[in-house]
């Protein structure tokens, strides 16, 4: 064993004498040791040399003239020739520790108080930006507070919240283009609402009633709108991220000034579809953000037992992206990261990864009661001392550009707003039987022709036998 | 036309039967080939009823010579050049390229290799590395890139390099690629094409020679067909890529060096549609991809002893042609199905179900159903002959039904 560790010169003459190994091997300078490569040397020699990000030149190894000599004085340049690029080497046995010293640090800019912290680098906000982000961040909260009510009342079967992730919601939102391709996780209702969704149209949705686009076909919070460029929800975690890496593709091909963005969750990024869709984003040189909310909780699952890794925002370097840990709480900062992203993205023409910090305040849905894995008081003090909502309020009302009235007006409205909705799209009526059986393929086939006819015969047979109001 | 020489072969050997059954054949060979064109699948005619039991001329076909290797060469005056399968799968991939900037393909080795089976072959120099995708080996992420990129307006063609491994991407392919186009009302297409060689090959093991025709059929919201010659390799391929549907199009790893003409002019297949290969009387052969030139050589066998079958490639396994398959039931009153799926739970378990309760009365015997066992694949030569479904099998199930 010993032997491996044995920095001998003798070892390396004989093996280049015996292996003619000469043209690769050099001699070490075992009096200066080489450090070991971390994570950001090497950084800085492979991921963003030009020269690597090429996907066709040949693998053979290139021939290297300057590597050929048995010279006797030691070089400095000592490198190896691997697939894939140089390599320097290291006698050193030295293994990269599991992780570093330090966390990676988060972006913020504002404090908990809502002052901006100075020296902050960030992207000034107008006025007029700030109150509408603003008033949609307590919109979203005023929706999800009276659907969740809902839920509870019977009226609709299910729901999911966003509460304390209002920031994240809105902000992004806010920082891209109408445009950019938005792939949802499902706890993202606030970039559609951003875009000009209507709270009648959330309401139709959560009900599946006749105005439903989906045509109440996907339960509630399973949100789609082809004109608001955001795709429908899909249960399933993660497959929105390798499909995000194809819509990043297609707008590449087609050369579009725009990007694919897509949403995961602290627990979704240990699905395979994860490390998919970053790796093909990344070798397809695609037009993609990854925004990955990392809210410390995938329903029971703390993130201590979801993965070992310093959060997210370390493996995007695995995959040769480009990185930031945000904190997700502070919309300031949220709008410059992505927006930042958004432009790195499209100009550049490469995948980036967005890790922003929160917390999760709410249940995972309405199916979960949180209080039986983590302590009420944990959610309490997230939900008043690290409230995104309070803490953009502060800036802007600090700002002079909000005021105890126009919260009071909003929310007042908002709340009378959507009641009506609700009202309205339950009283909607439900789709006919027909839709049942349309859109499974663009033109219904004969086996679903036939089981429609069956269907209809049973149904107009026995009608007594079906909920009243359902029609054919 | 071979479709002549085959004939008039047959009609030697039979020489000793009612040569009046031959009259019947003569209906089928056709002056030359008829243009092809798309027929929707909502305009088969609409009506329930299977109408007169003669044959239909929409499914007029040219017969095809009854042996597992290269056809006979077409020596007719009629044009058309002479190709392999997976030319034809090529050329066929190659003109919709042409046609519409859309159609992209993605998959592994499809680019500057050429794909593994050289289905892909040239394209990347042609369009474009960008559009003749090499992708990392992720079967999962690449099938989620096509439906993605297929929602954004592209038309993938989407290249598992063995059916088998797109078990790894069972979950984008049922949850989202069936599902999208319904949960979101319409709102989304995905007019995608998985494709790729499966079957049971020669000594590739069990992981290698999955049918997963069998795997997919329940998932609603996709198409399934397989090609089997050629001709219809390259005409389901050009009409898988025409569909809004997403479009399983299975090959087989055997049938790849398969040599016929087939015609110059632009055509392309129907996507829902059965081939007739064979016109006959005694008994319904229903079949699909390699199995249809075991049954082709077991009706060599079969004619000279004095059957007629009718031998049918179903090509569509999802939805089936019962339109095709009841005409031939209500002639013959017997149906046989060969199929390389395992027995439980494959395109012909499927397929016999759809019959029985379709055509009940018309049968005068029960529906057999040949299939491979319900083991893996076994590496050995022997064993792996004895688990797929052989000549001589089909002859004695069509003499037992017959009796």
């Amino acid at each position: 064993m010993a032997m491996w560790f044995a920095r001998s010169r003798n070892l390396v003459s004989s093996l280049r004498q015996n292996l003619g190994l000469s043209a690769i091997l050099i001699k070490r300078n075992h009096s200066s040791p080489r450090p070991v490569f971390t994570n950001y040397q090497l950084s800085s020699k492979v991921f963003l040399d030009p020269s690597t990000s090429f996907r066709h030149e040949s693998t053979a190894v290139e021939s290297q003239p300057d590597l050929v000599q048995q010279s006797d004085h030691e070089d400095d340049a000592q490198e190896l020739d691997f697939p894939g690029g140089k390599v320097g080497y290291t006698s050193e046995i030295k293994f990269i520790p599991e992780s570093s010293s330090r966390r990676i640090p988060c972006y913020r800019v504002l404090n908990e108080h809502g002052k901006i912290i100075s020296d902050s680098d960030f992207i000034p906000v107008s006025e007029k930006l700030a109150v509408r982000m603003y008033e949609q961040m307590a919109t979203l909260q005023v929706m999800d507070h009276i659907f969740y009510e809902a839920q509870r009342q019977g009226r609709i079967s299910f729901y999911l919240t966003s509460v304390g992730e209002e920031a994240i919601n809105i902000a992004s939102a806010a920082a891209l283009s109408p445009e950019d391709v938005v792939l949802p996780q499902y706890r993202e209702p606030g970039v559609l609402l951003w875009r000009g969704f209507t709270l009648e149209e959330f309401a139709n949705q959560c009900f599946g009633n006749k105005a439903d686009y989906g045509k109440g076909r996907q339960m509630p919070i399973h949100y789609g709108s082809n004109q608001h460029n955001y795709f429908t929800v899909s249960s399933p975690i993660a497959t929105q991220l390798p499909q995000a890496a194809g819509v990043g593709y297609a707008l590449k091909m087609e050369k579009k000034n725009a990007c694919a963005v897509t949403f995961i969750g602290d627990g979704g990024t240990s699905e395979g579809d994860f490390h998919a869709g970053l790796n093909f984003a990344a070798v397809m040189e695609a037009p993609v953000v990854f925004i990955c909310r990392n809210n410390g909780w995938a329903i029971s699952t703390h993130i201590s037992e979801q993965f070992r890794s310093d959060g997210i925002v370390v493996k995007g370097q695995a995959y040769g992206i480009r990185s930031i840990r945000v904190d997700g709480n502070d919309a300031l900062a949220v709008y410059s990261a992505v927006r930042s992203a958004r432009e790195m993205a499209v100009t550049e023409q490469r995948p980036v990864l967005i890790e922003a910090m929160t917390y999760r305040v709410g249940h995972h849905s309405t199916s979960d009661d949180s209080t039986k894995y983590r302590e009420a008081d944990e959610i309490q003090y997230w939900k008043m001392s690290r409230n995104p909502v309070n803490r953009f309020k502060k800036w802007v009302e600090d700002n002079g550009w909000w005021s105890e009235e126009d919260e009071s007006k909003l929310r007042s409205i908002t709340r009378k707003q959507l009641l009506q909705a609700i009202q309205a799209a339950e009283k909607w009526e439900k789709q006919p039987l027909t839709e049942l059986f349309n859109d499974v393929y663009d033109v219904k086939t004969k086996n679903l022709e036939e089981q429609e006819v069956g269907l209809k015969a049973l149904v107009e047979k026995q009608p007594q036998d079906y909920p009243t109001g359902f029609h054919i | 036309m071979s479709a002549i020489i085959h004939g008039a072969g047959a009609a030697t050997a039979l020489s000793t039967f009612n040569s009046k059954k031959l009259v019947a054949r003569s209906r089928t060979n056709l002056p030359g080939r008829s243009k092809r064109c798309i027929v929707a699948a909502g305009s088969d005619d609409g009506s329930k009823s299977f109408g007169s039991s003669s044959l239909s001329l929409r499914h007029s076909h040219k017969l095809i010579a009854n042996n597992a290797v290269a056809t006979k060469a077409d020596t007719s005056a009629t044009t058309g050049h002479e190709l392999l399968l997976f030319e034809a799968l090529q050329e066929g991939l190659e003109e919709e390229m042409d046609r519409d900037p859309h159609v992209c393909v993605m998959g592994e080795d499809v680019g500057h290799y050429g794909g593994s089976y050289k289905v892909t072959k040239g394209l990347a120099d042609k369009f474009g590395d960008l559009r003749v995708l090499d992708t990392p080996i992720c079967e999962n992420a690449f099938t989620g890139m096509g439906i993605g990129a297929a929602m954004t307006d592209l038309r993938p063609v989407i290249e598992g390099m063995n059916m088998g491994f797109l078990l790894l991407a069972f979950n984008q392919i049922s949850n989202n690629c069936g599902m999208l186009h319904y949960t979101s009302g319409g709102q989304f297409t995905i007019p995608v094409v998985i494709r790729g060689p499966g079957g049971v090959g020669r000594q590739l093991g069990a992981e290698h020679s999955q049918r997963l025709e069998s795997y997919f059929q329940s998932i609603p919201g996709i198409q399934m067909v397989a090609c089997s010659t050629p001709y219809n390799a390259k005409g389901l391929m050009k009409a898988a890529i025409r569909s809004e549907n997403p479009v399983i199009l299975f090959e087989h790893v055997l049938l790849y060096n398969l040599k016929e003409k087939i015609p110059d002019e632009e055509y392309i297949c129907n996507l829902e549609e059965a081939e007739m290969v064979r016109p006959g009387e005694h008994i319904t052969i229903l079949t699909y991809s390699r199995m249809r030139y075991h049954v082709m050589q077991a009706a060599k066998t079969l004619v000279n002893k004095g059957y007629d079958p009718e031998v049918i490639d179903i090509r569509s396994l999802k939805p089936f042609d019962l339109y095709t398959i009841g005409n031939s039931v209500k002639k013959t009153h017997r149906v046989l199905i060969v199929e390389e799926c395992m027995r439980t739970g494959g395109i012909g378990a499927s397929l016999t179900a759809a019959i029985n309760e379709n055509f009940h009365d018309y049968l005068d015997a029960p529906v057999m159903c040949l299939s491979s066992q319900d083991v893996p694949t076994p590496y050995a030569g022997t064993l792996e002959e004895w688990t797929v479904v052989q000549p001589a099998q089909i002859v004695t199930a069509v003499e037992q039904l017959c009796q």
